[in-house]
Order: structure tokens, then sequence, then C-alpha cells
């Protein structure tokens, strides 16, 4: 029997002990109507046979092909020091640090992730993670709502269609108000947003690079939502926020980002990594554990679990939110990389990733028929149209060992032709050649 | 009950007697803790000894706004402690006059002076103040 | 130690990717650019293994101590579990590959990793069908609350209130009141919920009580079969908290016994691994009157074999997950069920049993147990008699991290004073138990004649009791504030 040490003798000392005829004694509170009506569970494998198992199931998924999926998830490159420092049963085994004195590993850990994450984003504070990008965006709303007493949300539909899905799932039994303004042409429109707001606007919430790819400056939409009372939520990507003008420059009062891109394997959908980050003045509506530093009674510096009386273990159902376990492995991860890359690494990724999405974006519109949907700038991500269903292309080319991109209207009517395209440092120049090759060659 | 809405709270051990000194004669009390001193129209408003001791070291004071209006029994703010946090309640109907700017980057003066210099808004009362404890009715309240 | 900042030296390089041909200016206009090079670390890749090696020796884990925090099921993380979650077929795969034409063509081995895990699941607890969509435990019990939100309102109820023992665990209210509903406590009676009591608050506007069995004070709830008529008697739903899941493994199905919903913390019976804080994953499974509103996308088998993901669901609460859920944990999940099989299942549960009456025995004589009788997999004791003396629980744990081992919970539940929870779990040797509980005996012995000794635990760890006041009053949250 995996896993249990007891021997049948120490078995039988332990029932004497507790003064017991058998285990089944132990369960006799659970009356018999109670129990299992059935239990219809196969008979354990040996490690050896589940990981055969389970390695063929691993082999039934197609990833030795040249993808050009984005979306919010990207494929960079992760050190391989990410892993070895982070399967350190030190880290990956410990518990929520709440007995500081003994997990000072895991808490100044989160102590460095929110400091970098604050550096990278130019904002004063950051969690230590929340479940993903999309509940950031839930918790972000939510701070603004209590911080304002307001109830109405403006939101680009240019924000990721699948975090806008989660968006109206989690609101539903809350009394707000979600107002989508639409995008133009893969454009966040920003007048449309300034028009919207008024005095009952808690926030305003854009992407940035938004889901198109289209890399924008939104500081005077923030001005203007300021002006009106209302806070300006933004979601950012990590990986690109190296190169690109940040939410404190831009006078964001929350940012959040899904932190796959430092670091954390693709892995069908998770775990991922909810990244939060305010401005001072808010840190007492952020959700989700913070860690404070200060010293013990010997004057050595310390690191703690703070603000918990936010939390729910202590306000139950009027705490900030209701997060309990959050990502800290994969916050952990994301700091990893960060310290491995550098400021200097970080840039050159975001670097290397663009100048290949402009090669493909000019290989591809050199395609007859063949166009982005609009001409603003964009970072490693942009959208074409395509004189045929995307979707159908998407799977031709795939079956031919390359997925082109992501077939835009599925999430967005009207875009049945377009195609999302991303690059990361890891595309050859002659990957993205026979990208453009076999797109040429359908059309 | 105080204690019920006093979740976390660690400092919850062997109770000490509340003495007179804890309880001031010329104060009148709420249930929920919170101390009133009338002097004509205008009232003072504080947190009692007892509700410190039970939050412990606070880190963090919430109060309303000058010229915000009170209503009894209604949330006025929130006192924050490492381990626990609580709503305060407004003891009397009246509207905010002033608030105790120190506490601000001094929550601690609650705790060594809740009844002097922790004191924490003033008010000009709307309606008489009724319906509050006396130090005797408040000390048997908090079962001393 | 210092922090990976002050270690930095400008102009140092890591592990970073070769420069690129031209910068960003070259393609994106200043106006859009980032003034100057963000303040990340400067650390070559030895500086940064050295600096998180030298962490990782500041911290407990399971690996390396005895960790019986109750509640939280702190059981072995099998290694071969870690090294599945890691093959490329698995952490390669975008989740958007499931979504291109072919439905799932691709991710045929992904997809039957979710069914069968959401199959197993469904067998253990009892349920009709499982979501993985959740991405801890109390995201499993907001998923929980809103679909009974959603059952409520597609019924025309008109329901408001959700009724929690003073037992629960702060998610319970928290998640309740996330979905909209005022939450309202119940009293406990000898430790567990009261039929009386739970009487008087529940009416014809109860959408739901959120229990767990056993409760967090590892009793099993007695009245649990009076308290599901009187739930389902107000057309009201019963949800299970599955965070004592550990207890009865194979010995009871909460669906059997009248649940509507139920959450799972994969972290905790699953045995996947807590990660100083996460992520976990909390699976919701659900009676068949529920499934019409679980989350998109459910995973079908269809008669050939192939998996697709369907999104066919015109009652669905919609996306609680960004995809499919918390794949990598779940995963493990999976691996682990398969390798413990149905014995090894039912092992669990008795065994974890087993442990804690061993270890609430031994202590019966040198602490107070005040439900001693045959507990869980859990069992409190107060240690109010020694705070008469000025030793408290919280002095008490902090010994006990002094002698390598991670305390027990503190302070929870709410409703003992100076309560230390333990559960030791199934997988720690009688050796082990032994040991801790000797160790904490001499503790109390310690106490009892000399506080100030225990009061000023822990001594060996890294650093002292630190001050949380002054951690909440200066808000040092980053290394440059």
């Amino acid at each position: 029997m995996p896993f249990v040490p007891h021997t049948p003798d120490q078995v039988r000392d332990m029932l004497d002990l507790i003064g017991v005829a058998d285990i089944e004694a132990l369960f006799a509170d659970i009356p018999p109507q109670m129990r299992p009506k059935s239990f219809d569970i196969p008979a354990g494998l040996s490690e050896l046979e589940v990981c055969r198992r389970i390695q063929r199931l691993a082999a039934k998924n197609k990833t030795d092909l040249t993808s050009f999926l984005g979306a919010g998830f990207y494929d960079h490159h992760i050190p391989k020091a990410v892993d070895a420092i982070v399967s350190r049963g030190e880290f990956y085994t410990a518990y929520t640090p709440y007995q500081a004195e003994s997990s000072q590993g895991t808490l100044q850990a989160i102590f460095e992730y929110q400091t970098a994450v604050c550096r990278l984003l130019d904002l004063d504070c950051a969690n230590a993670s929340v479940y993903d990008g999309g509940s950031a965006i839930f918790e972000a709303m939510m701070m603004a709502v209590r911080k304002t007493k307001r109830r109405k949300l403006l939101i680009s539909e240019s924000l990721s269609p699948i975090y806008r899905i989660m968006l109206a799932s989690y609101t539903s039994n809350l009394n707000l108000e979600l107002t989508t303004i639409p995008h133009c042409d893969g454009l966040t429109d920003i007048p449309a947003l300034i028009k919207a707001l008024d005095q009952d606007t808690a926030a305003v919430v854009v992407q940035n690079p938004n889901f198109f790819g289209v890399a924008g400056d939104f500081t005077d939409l923030f001005a203007q939502a300021r002006a009106k009372g209302a806070l300006s939520v933004i979601s950012v990507y990590p990986t690109m926020q190296s190169v690109l003008k940040t939410p404190g420059e831009m006078g964001a009062d929350i940012a959040v980002a899904e932190g796959q891109s430092l670091g954390l394997p693709l892995s069908f959908g998770g775990p991922y990594l909810g990244i939060m980050a305010c401005t001072k003045d808010l840190v007492r509506q952020m959700p989700g554990r913070i860690v404070g530093r200060t010293n013990d009674h010997d004057g050595r510096t310390g690191y703690v679990l703070t603000l918990q009386a936010r939390e729910q273990h202590i306000r139950r159902a009027k705490a900030t939110s209701n997060i309990c376990s959050n990502q800290a492995l994969c916050a952990l991860r994301a700091l990893v990389t960060l310290c491995l890359l550098g400021a200097e690494g970080l840039r050159r990724t975001a670097e290397l990733s663009i100048e290949r999405a402009h090669y493909a974006a000019s290989r591809l519109t050199a395609i007859p028929g063949v166009e982005r949907i609009n001409s603003a700038p964009f970072a490693n991500e942009f959208a074409i149209r395509l004189p045929i269903n995307a979707y159908e292309a998407v799977d031709k080319l795939t079956a031919r060992g390359v997925v082109p991109g992501f077939p835009l209207g599925r999430y967005y009517p009207g875009l049945e032709n377009g195609l999302l395209i991303a690059c990361t440092e890891k595309h050859s120049f002659e990957e993205i050649g026979i990208l453009a090759e076999m797109i040429g060659g359908l059309v | 009950m105080y204690q019920k809405r006093l979740r976390g709270a660690v400092n919850t051990p062997t109770r000490k007697e509340a003495t007179t000194a804890m309880i001031p004669d010329d104060l009148r009390y709420s249930k929920s803790h919170e101390w009133v001193r009338v002097e004509g129209n205008s009232a003072t408003i504080g947190i009692t000894h007892f509700a410190q001791e039970q939050l412990g070291d606070l880190t963090f004071i919430e109060l309303p706004a000058v010229g915000a209006v009170l209503e009894v029994g209604k949330e006025m703010g929130t006192v924050e402690s490492v381990k626990a946090a609580s709503e305060l309640y407004a003891p009397v109907n009246g509207t905010v006059t002033e608030v105790n700017a120190d506490l601000e980057a001094n929550p601690g003066l609650v705790n060594q002076d809740p009844y002097g210099a922790g004191w924490m808004l003033k008010a000009t009362l709307i309606s008489s103040a009724e319906g509050l404890l006396t130090p005797a009715e408040y000390q048997a309240a908090i079962g001393a | 130690m210092k922090t990976v900042f002050q270690n930095s030296v400008p102009g140092r390089l890591g592990a970073v990717p070769e420069t690129p041909k031209q910068r960003a200016s070259a393609f994106l206009p200043e106006t859009l650019l980032r003034k100057s090079q963000s303040r990340l670390p400067e650390l070559s890749e030895l500086d940064v293994v050295r600096h998180f090696t030298g962490l990782s020796r500041r911290n407990l884990g399971v690996d390396g101590n005895f960790y019986p925090l109750g509640s939280c099921t702190m059981k072995y993380n099998p290694k071969f579990t870690e090294y599945l979650a890691a093959l490329p077929g698995f952490t390669d795969l975008h989740p958007l590959m499931a979504q291109l034409k072919g439905a799932g063509h691709y991710t045929q081995g992904a997809l039957e990793v979710l069914f069968e895990t959401e199959r197993l699941l469904s067998e253990i607890t009892g349920m009709a069908a499982f979501t993985l969509h959740p991405m801890a435990g109390a995201h499993g019990e907001l998923t929980g609350a809103m679909l009974i939100a959603a059952y409520h309102k597609d019924k025309g109820n008109k329901k408001i209130k959700v009724l929690c023992p003073d037992s629960a665990h702060g998610t319970n209210p928290a998640s309740a009141a996330i979905a909209g509903y005022e939450v309202v406590n119940i009293e406990s009676k000898d430790g567990i919920v009261d039929p009386e009591a739970l009487a008087k608050h529940l009416d014809d506007e109860t959408a739901a009580v959120m229990m767990t069995c056993p409760n967090t004070l590892g009793l099993f709830e007695r009245h649990l079969e009076r308290i599901v008529a009187m739930v389902h008697e107000k057309d009201a739903l019963l949800y299970y908290d599955g965070a004592n899941l550990n207890a009865i493994t194979g010995k009871m199905r909460v669906g059997d016994a009248g649940f509507d919903v139920v959450h799972i913390n994969l972290h905790k019976t699953f045995a996947t691994p807590h990660g100083g804080g996460g992520p976990g994953a909390g699976p919701v499974g659900v009676s068949a009157k529920l499934e019409p509103y679980l989350p998109i996308s459910r995973v079908r088998k269809l008669e050939d074999g192939r998996f697709f993901l369907d999104y066919k669901h015109p009652k669905s609460i919609g996306y609680m997950a960004p995809f499919y859920g918390n794949f990598g944990v779940v995963l493990k999940a999976y691996a682990y069920i398969l390798r413990l099989g149905r014995e090894g299942l039912i092992r669990v549960a008795e065994h974890a049993v087993l442990n804690a009456n061993y270890m609430r025995k031994r202590l019966e004589n040198a602490f107070e147990i005040p439900y001693n009788r045959i507990c869980m997999h859990e069992f409190v004791a107060s240690a109010a008699q020694q705070a008469q003396n000025g030793v408290r629980a919280l002095d008490i744990a902090k010994a006990l991290l002094d002698k390598g081992y991670h305390a027990p919970t503190i302070y929870f539940p709410l409703i003992v004073k100076e309560c230390l929870m333990f559960e030791p779990t199934e997988t720690e040797s009688r050796e082990t138990l032994d040991r801790f509980v000797d160790d904490l005996i001499a503790i109390l012995e310690t106490a009892a004649i000399d506080p100030a000794a225990i009061q000023a635990c822990p001594t060996s760890t890294p650093v002292g009791r630190l001050d949380e006041t002054k951690a909440a009053r200066d808000m040092v949250l980053t290394d440059d504030l």
C-alpha cells in the first residue's frame, strides 16, 4: 500500500493504545445508510504502470508543431535553472507561511517578487498573487467598487474575450453594471471610453497590448477617469513591459497581468499566475496575501504576512476577497525567471519577439489578399485578415505541422477571416518564412 | 456580542477584571464598545479600554469624513489590528465635526490612552443621546 | 539574508538570450515605450542559484519536517507525480489547441486526463458530475455558491441567505458573499451543528447551508441525516466543504449522504504539493439537478472513444477559469488516484483517522482535549490551562518550531479557546508521531515550571518572533518603500 508506513503489528499496537478492537470501530459514527453505495475505483497500479499509462496520454497530445498561438499565453523560453530551483522540496512542499520564523524562505521570496512586480510596472504595492490574469481583473474591479462605492464598470472590447466572459460570470450575482465599449478594427476606442465615463463609473478597464496585439498609450484616458473620480485598471503582458510604457507612467491605479510568460509552461491551461499591483493608497483594498518587512526582537530583519485583517480568515463575509490558496509557487517561478534573465535579459526577450513578429507581419502582408486588420503599432502579436475563413485555414495548416495562429471568429463575430499571430524569441526566421509560404499557398 | 464580531482576535485569554479606572464615570457607553462624552450639543467618541485590549495593537483606523452624518447603530468606520478587524458603530445621531488626525500616523494612541489622546471623532448631535449604557451597565455587559 | 536587489551588481548579466538585431524603438514610437530600463535584479546565474538555495534553507517543508497542520492535510507529495506533470507532452500544450477545428484532435491525451479525473472524483464522492475548473478550494466554494444561485434563479426561488456553522472556514462566508448572499452563522452545540439552532434560521429564504463533515474540530456531524432532511424540505441546497475529505475516503460518499454540491481540495486529500501557498485546485461535484449550471467547457466522450470540449450549455454559469482549470495540478491528483486505487484510498481514511486518534490518546493526560472522544482525521486541544500560567497556544507553537516541527494550526476554529488543531495524516510513521508527542509533552512540562523559556521561543530559527504590529503600521511591502 503506497505511502502508508504502518506494519500490521504497529496498527494492532496503536489500536490497543486507543482502546478499540479494530479500525472499523473508529468509523462507528458513520451510520450504515451513509456508507458508499458503490466505490468502483480500479485497483491501484504500481508507479511504473501509472507512469507508462500517463506517458502514453502525454504522447497523444500534439506538441511537435510550430505554433504561432498567443492570445494571452506565450511560448517563451524558460531557463532550466527555474525548474531546478523551484523543485527544491523546501519550496514546493512548504505550506502557506503563517509561522513566519520557519518560513523566511517563502516570505522573503514573496517580498522580492512583490518588489520585482512593482519595479516592472512602476507601481507601489503588489500582492503575493491571485489565480490568473482573468480573476485578477475581477479583483481589481472589486477594489475599485469598494473604494469608489460606485457600481459601473467600463470595459474595452479589446480586452481578452476569454477574460470578459469570466468577468460576466463572476459578477452575475453582484449588483454591478458592466458596459463593453466596442473595438474599432482591433483598436481600443479611447474616445468612446472617455465619452462613457461618468460620476457612476467605478473603473475603466483596458489591456496593453490589447487582445489584437495593438500597443497604445492610455495616459489621457486615465487622467480623464481620475477627473471623474473613477479608477483605472490596466491588464498587461509582463515580458513586453520591459519595453512598453508602464502602468505607472500612464497613471494607472491598478495593474494586473497574466504571469504565465514569466517562466510558467503553457501546461494546457494552468496553473498560471495572477499578478496585481496598485498605488499606495489602494493597498488596503488589495486582496490576497501581502508580505511586509519588519524585524524580530533582536533587530534581525524578517518578513511576515501582513495586512491580514483584510483576508477571509479574519473578515469572513466582509473580506476583500475569498482567496486563500494563491499561486505561490508560480510566483516563485516568475521571480526566479526575472532574476535569471535580469533587466537586460527580459528586454532582449521582448525585442527578439518583437522583431520576429514584425518580420512575420511584413512577410504575410506581402501575400496578395492578406492584410493587417489595422495599421497601429504592435509588439509581438498582430491580427491579419485572410481572404478565406481563418478557422478552416488553421485546420488545414495544423494538419501540416504549423499552427498559424488563433482564429478570431470564435470570439469576435465579423472577424471569421481574422487570424491572431504571436511570435516569441523561440521562433526562427526560417519558421516564419515557412508560415508565410504555407499561407501564401492556401490563399 | 463583540466577541463574535471579533474574528481572529488572538488576545482572548484570561479576562482581566475591568476596574472602574478602565470605565470612566463621566462617560456613556454603547453595547458595541464605543464611549461617548457629551458636552452640551457636542459629543466626543472613541472605543473603550476593553475593546482595544481585545483587538491588540491597532494598525489602522478608518474614520468617517468631516461632515458625514452618523446614524445610531450604523457602521461608521473600522479598526484593524494585526489579527483582527472590527466595525465602529455610531453611538449617537450626529454630524462629524472633527476627526483625530494623529491616529493616522499613530493608531497605537488608542491602545495607550483610549479615553484621552486616543479619541476618535467629535460630532454635533442631531438628537439627544439615548439608549447609552451607564458605566455600571457597561461593566455588567462586558461580564466584568 | 540580503535580497536579490541588494545583491545586484550593475551591468552583471545572467541567463540572457542573444542580442536582438534591432531595439524596440525601431518598431514602436517612443511615446509608447518606457522611459528607462526596469530595475530588475542584475545577477549571474550562480548568484541566483545560491540565493534561492539559501532561501530554501530558511524554510520547512513536508519533505523535511512533520507538519501536523489541522485542516491542511500536509501529507507526503509523491515525486512521480512531479515527473509526470513535467512531461513535455503536457507542459508544451497550448490550451487553445483544444479549441481549434477537430475539437480537441490534438489534445486527446490531456482531455482524457480531465475526463477520467472527473469520473474518478464522481465515483469517490458519489456525485453525478464534476468540474475541474476552480483553481483553489476557495474558488471551488465560490463556484459552488454560484451554482446554487443559478439553480434558485432558474427555478424562480427567492433565496437571499446562506447559513454557515460558526466553526466554518472563513472562505465559506467570504465565498457566499461574493455570490451575492447574506451570511448567517449557526451556533454549534457539543462541537457539531445543532439542528435546533439550524431550525431557528432555516427558512424559505435560505439558499443553502454550507457544512463540512467531519467538521473543523475533527468531529463527525452526528445530526447529518436530520440536517439533510431539514434543508431539502425548504428547497435549500446542502454544500460540502471538502477540506476534511481525507477522513472519509471510501468510508462515506457525500453524494450518498445527501449533499448537493461539494468542493475538493486536490492539494489536501489528493496529495498535490502546497507550493508555499499554491497552486492548488478545487474541483466541484454536483448532484444531477445542478449539472446544467456547471461552468463551460465540459469534457465529453464520443462513442468512438474520442474526447471533445462541449460549450453548448445555455444554463451554464459561464467561465470560472480561463480554460480547463489548473491542469498541471489535476494531472498530479489523477496519477495519485491511479496509484492508490480502491484499497489505497480506503487505507488513506483508515490510517489518517488511526493516526489522529493515536496522537489524541497519547496527549490526553498532558493536554486538555475539549471533545475527547473518537475523533476523525484531526482533533483539537486547548491551551487555556497553560494560558493561566502565561503560556498560550502561540507560545507552544513557537516552541515546536524550535524542535524542527511545523506547528499545528492555532486559533482555528474560533469556538475553542487557545485552540491547537492537529492533523497528522496517514503518511506519517508511528516513530514520527511518538517523537512529536514526546517533544510536545516535554514542552508542556517546561511550560508549567518555566513559562518564560517557552515564551522566548523560537530561538533556533533564522529569526525570532517578528514584530507584526510594526509590519502592519510601517507597511514596507517592497525593497523600495
